[in-house]
């Protein structure tokens, strides 16, 4: 079996490694501790935060969830719900927030426009989908998303830390895939450093 | 001002205190019956709601109003062996008023003759575009696209859906909209009895 | 459309019998001035016609015409109707047209936009930089020759979804994968950018202080990403210790080019767009929306639909309010609970509309000529139960909640006032513009609907303080109460829909403004049709961001601690400001 299908969830233990248990049961205790505390960061884009100001409000209480704790700081979150449109003035912040995050940090984008850019797609001023700049980990579609479409994408954020290993988490492991985003820059259009080898002449095909 | 300092506050905590009081007398009153049945959770979205007011997702939901509307789906009628034939009579008109133009129709033709046949060969919709605004569903003549009810589609990619994934039988379209269905089935039968009138 | 009293139009021409001459394009109405006059004409206006209050500045894009245009809407606080003027200017860079924030300070944030997004130059505006996009940006995107990088056709259907419709990434088509394109012959190379220079040189520049000891200023940024700026919203203050003495709402972080979508769809196609503006109030956009193009086609939507209107519409205030007073709670300091029993009744309703409209905050209602369906079975129950037995019980009880709370009173009292003629002058709008003392209502000033048969008040406070802004709001919430109860009482059957649901209307040639009094203020549509199945222009008077022009004045000289209680009890919504 690869590891990259046991990495995904949904995937049950073959019968041939189920004698391995004590990594797993570790894991097992491991990851629902961490699952049942998933910090979000505080942090509304648009239409879609009102969803997500409901979820956390009385009828639909992520607290049930251990989600509660919304924190305004990138540096004690462990979740960044992108719950809006991503516009081009705002990527750049995004970016950063994102970085300023600790491992192991969770992205969720909630509605179309995180997720693809949404109804306003074809706006000048719009990033079409936050997964141009940064790893998103569960989508959800909706425009808005209810707050129980919201919880049932958290809760698939629950299931996907459930199926990390320790031994091969990602941010266990040294290696470049650790280093910062880029930040991308404001100039008359929005520029993607990772992009600059595009153009290395200023010449468009 | 009010003649004590810190009245206006003891006021309000005393709502605060009310409040979490109800909680428990609701509690009694519906005793055992309270949650994780249809009735407790009607009466907790009521307007005599007092106390707890959650709805505790995912072991109960919110039921959805018929007219709820979240990503679209294609609507086909089950033939007598179990064969399906959508509905949609790929007439664009759907691609036409889709505001942010999430549609895309590819038009089946006919392979002998080349000659377009009113069946979509492709049918795709961008769920991470499509705004939920329900214009498809409202403007399509043939009855043929539909809002879903079914909101839990987050996933671990993107949502692009085509026309396997979108479709659903006629009979899971009768069950979450009765009203509606029942409605259009009604007319589209009267229309096809005048057909038949016209006809003979 | 606007059609000023004729004796006013004797007086105007009257007193500028060279410099004005009446619009007499069809389906246009109101007077185009000429340019040198403007500020003449705009001071008479004010001064001696009484049209104290500009609603909206804006500008339209002739191509055809090679011209430029800006429009100007100005009301009487008084009530009753307006006049519309235009300006036109060859559209040939630089446009230049004199500003009237000297004369209306109200435009300011108005005629930034304008720059923005047109390259309408307004001489002598006091900071005419740009508000929504980046300093730096390449082109003035409003503009009707300049396109966005995912550009495919003038208007909407487009053509690549049907019949042959294979589905193509949007950004597979781009050369950099992205929505992003650059002018020609662009290289990053080794430049460096800074968009943000120029929002500093204006944040330097305040009245110094004379007197008082010689410390240093410090630029102190809130947000975009800050709890109490309720979205992404921006504040750059300029600090004196603790005292504020400059203050720059940064804005555009939001911007999704709502009016740019607006001019490539079809009539119909805005309808659900316009949910996305104040997205806390979806009804009341559909329902400015839907008045402007009504006028246009010249329809009237049948008796029941216009009750069902003016309920839905209240109830979004109420949903509104509920919103604003939680938020205003939290940013005052108290976390969270105030807001949990505002969202509970707040819940109620939009269970209202979800089971009406079919979604609980983009609703998508309205049609022009009535709305999308009629209410389904059990609603009205729904609506009855809570009017006439929960929410004025509820509502008594937030208020007791709150109200007398001593340290909602001292944080409130006296603190971020507004006075009445700053008010007007930096046209306000809504509950601001009402805790101030100035009874301005366009449901009252200049009904629309069938507003002018239900009884109630329209709700004023004297102090112009963030208190009085809170109570505002409950009073507010108490008068749409009695009027969803009298419209449940008076409502008709009948159909609900004047015209046969057609996917494309034709709209005739005109101009159009619909105002509707929204939870925000007052919120108004311009829209321009050409015949054509999109408008030519489309554009959104929005309240939130003409409310943020008299935010920077009410905030100087207060402390820092103060911002954020000013910004909750203005009741801002992004979607609507930024657009
Ligand atoms: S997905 Fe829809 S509701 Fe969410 S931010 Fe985008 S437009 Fe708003
Ligand atoms: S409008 Fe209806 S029948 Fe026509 S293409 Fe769309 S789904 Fe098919
Ligand atoms: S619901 Fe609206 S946006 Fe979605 S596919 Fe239908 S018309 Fe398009």
């Amino acid at each position: 079996m690869e590891s990259n299908e046991l990495n995904s969830p949904e995937t049950n233990i073959p019968p041939e490694l189920q004698g391995q248990v004590a990594i797993t049961s570790l894991d097992r205790l491991y990851n629902w501790g961490r699952s049942a505390s998933v910090w979000p960061l505080m942090f509304g884009l648009a239409c879609c935060a009102i969803e997500m100001i409901c979820a956390a409000a009385s009828r639909f209480d992520i607290a049930r969830f251990g989600m509660e704790i919304m924190r305004p700081s990138p540096r004690q979150s462990d979740l960044m719900i992108i719950s809006g449109t991503v516009t081009k003035k705002m990527i750049p912040i995004i970016v950063r927030l994102y970085n300023q995050m600790p491992e192991p940090k969770y992205v969720l984008a909630m509605g179309a426009c995180a997720s693809g850019g949404g109804p306003f797609k074809e706006g000048y001023n719009v990033v079409s989908g936050v997964d141009k700049f940064i790893p998103v980990d569960v989508y959800v579609p909706g425009c808005p998303p209810t707050p129980q479409a919201l919880l049932n994408g958290l809760m698939k954020i629950q299931e996907k830390i459930r199926s990390e290993p320790i031994k091969t988490a990602r941010w266990y492991q040294k290696g470049p895939d650790m280093a910062e985003i880029p930040v991308p820059i404001l100039g008359p259009d929005l520029i993607d450093p990772r992009n600059i080898t595009l153009f290395p002449n200023g010449e468009r095909n | 001002m009010s003649d004590m300092y810190g009245k206006g506050i003891l006021k309000g905590l005393s709502v605060s205190l009310k409040r979490f009081i109800e909680t428990y007398l609701d509690d009694l009153s519906w005793w055992g019956k309270r949650y994780h049945t249809d009735a407790g959770i009607a009466h907790r979205g009521s307007k005599d709601a007092r106390g707890i007011f959650t709805v505790q997702y995912p072991e109960e939901k919110i039921p959805t109003p018929e007219e709820f509307r979240f990503v679209p789906f294609l609507v086909y009628d089950e033939g007598p062996n179990g064969e399906k034939a959508l509905r949609c009579t790929s007439c664009g008109i759907c691609t036409k008023v889709c505001p942010p133009q999430c549609i895309w129709i590819v038009r089946a033709t006919d392979p002998a003759t080349g000659r377009p046949i009113p069946d979509p060969a492709k049918f795709h919709i961008d769920a991470d575009i499509c705004m939920n605004c329900g214009l498809c569903a409202e403007f399509c003549p043939f009855d043929a696209i539909k809002m879903d009810h079914d909101y839990e589609l987050a996933s671990f990619h993107r949502n692009v859906f085509d026309e396997t994934r979108l479709s659903k039988p006629a009979s899971y379209y009768a069950s979450i909209r009765p009203a509606n269905a029942a409605r259009e089935d009604a007319a589209r039968a009267a229309k096809a009895a005048s057909r038949m009138v016209q006809s003979e | 459309m606007v059609i000023p009293a004729p004796a006013q139009f004797a007086d105007l021409t009257a007193r500028f019998p060279e410099v004005l001459k009446p619009d007499t394009r069809p389906g246009y109405a109101g007077w185009i001035l000429d340019q040198a006059a403007l500020l003449e004409f705009a001071s008479a206006l004010r001064d001696e016609f009484g049209y104290d209050y500009l609603s909206s500045v804006t500008a339209v894009d002739y191509l055809a015409e090679n011209k430029m245009e800006v429009v100007y809407h100005v009301y009487k606080t008084t009530g009753g109707s307006g006049v519309v003027f235009k300006i036109q200017v060859p559209r040939s860079d630089p446009i230049e047209v004199p500003s009237l924030v000297s004369i209306y300070p109200g435009a300011e944030l108005q005629e930034r936009e304008a720059w923005d997004l047109f390259g309408i130059k307004f001489t002598g505006h006091p900071d005419l930089r740009r508000i929504f996009m980046w300093e730096g940006f390449a082109g003035h995107p409003m503009r009707k020759d300049w396109h966005e990088p995912y550009f495919e056709e003038e208007a909407k259907p487009l053509k690549s979804r049907w019949p042959d419709g294979k589905i193509v990434m949007a950004e597979s088509k781009n050369l950099y994968g992205d929505n992003i394109s650059y002018p020609e012959g662009f290289s990053p190379g080794n430049q460096t950018f800074d968009p943000e220079k120029a929002l500093y040189e204006a944040l330097r520049n305040y009245q110094k202080d004379e007197i008082g000891l010689d410390t240093d200023h410090i630029i102190v940024n809130m947000g975009p990403q800050h709890p109490s700026t309720h979205g992404v919203f921006r504040v750059a203050v300029v600090l004196d210790g603790e005292k504020i003495v400059n203050l720059k709402p940064v804005m555009g972080y939001l911007h999704r080019n709502h009016e740019k979508i607006g001019e490539r769809n079809t009539f119909i196609m805005n309808m659900p767009y316009t949910d996305r503006l104040d997205y806390l109030s979806s009804m009341s956009n559909n329902f400015g929306y839907a008045l402007a193009v009504e006028k246009l086609m010249n329809v009237k939507p049948t008796e029941r639909a216009e009750y069902i209107r003016v309920m839905m519409a209240e109830m979004t205030r109420i949903a509104n309010h509920l919103m604003a007073i939680g938020a205003l709670l939290n940013d005052l300091g108290a976390y969270f609970t105030p807001m949990l029993y505002a969202l509970e009744e707040r819940e109620l309703l939009l269970d209202i509309f979800e089971a009406v409209a079919g979604s609980r905050m983009m609703c998508n209602y309205f049609r022009f000529g009535g709305v999308a369906r009629d209410l389904p079975e059990g609603t009205l129950q729904m609506i009855k139960g809570l009017f006439f037995e929960r929410l004025p019980r509820k509502i008594d009880e937030i208020d007791r909640f709150l109200s007398e709370n001593e340290i909602i009173r001292s944080r409130g009292i006296g603190q971020g006032v507004l006075s009445a003629e700053d008010a007007i002058k930096y046209s306000a709008a809504g509950p601001l513009l009402r805790a101030s003392g100035i009874p301005y209502d366009v449901r009252r000033a200049e009904p629309y609907s069938i507003y002018d048969r239900f009884e109630f008040d329209v709700v004023v406070r004297t102090n112009g303080d963030i208190y009085d802004r809170l109570m505002v709001r409950f009073d507010e919430i108490r008068q749409s109460i009695r009027i969803v109860q009298q419209a449940v009482k008076q409502l008709p059957d009948g159909p609900v829909m004047a015209l046969k649901p057609m996917y494309q209307v034709r709209v005739p040639p005109g101009e159009a403004y619909g105002r509707v009094e929204g939870p925000k203020g007052e919120l108004g549509f311009y829209v321009i049709s050409n015949g054509k199945p999109t408008p030519w222009r489309y554009h959104v008077r929005a309240p939130s961001f003409i409310n943020l022009t008299a935010f920077g004045p009410i905030c100087i000289g207060q402390k820092i601690a103060d911002v954020v209680a000013v910004l909750g009890s203005i009741d801002i919504v992004l979607g609507e400001v930024d657009r």
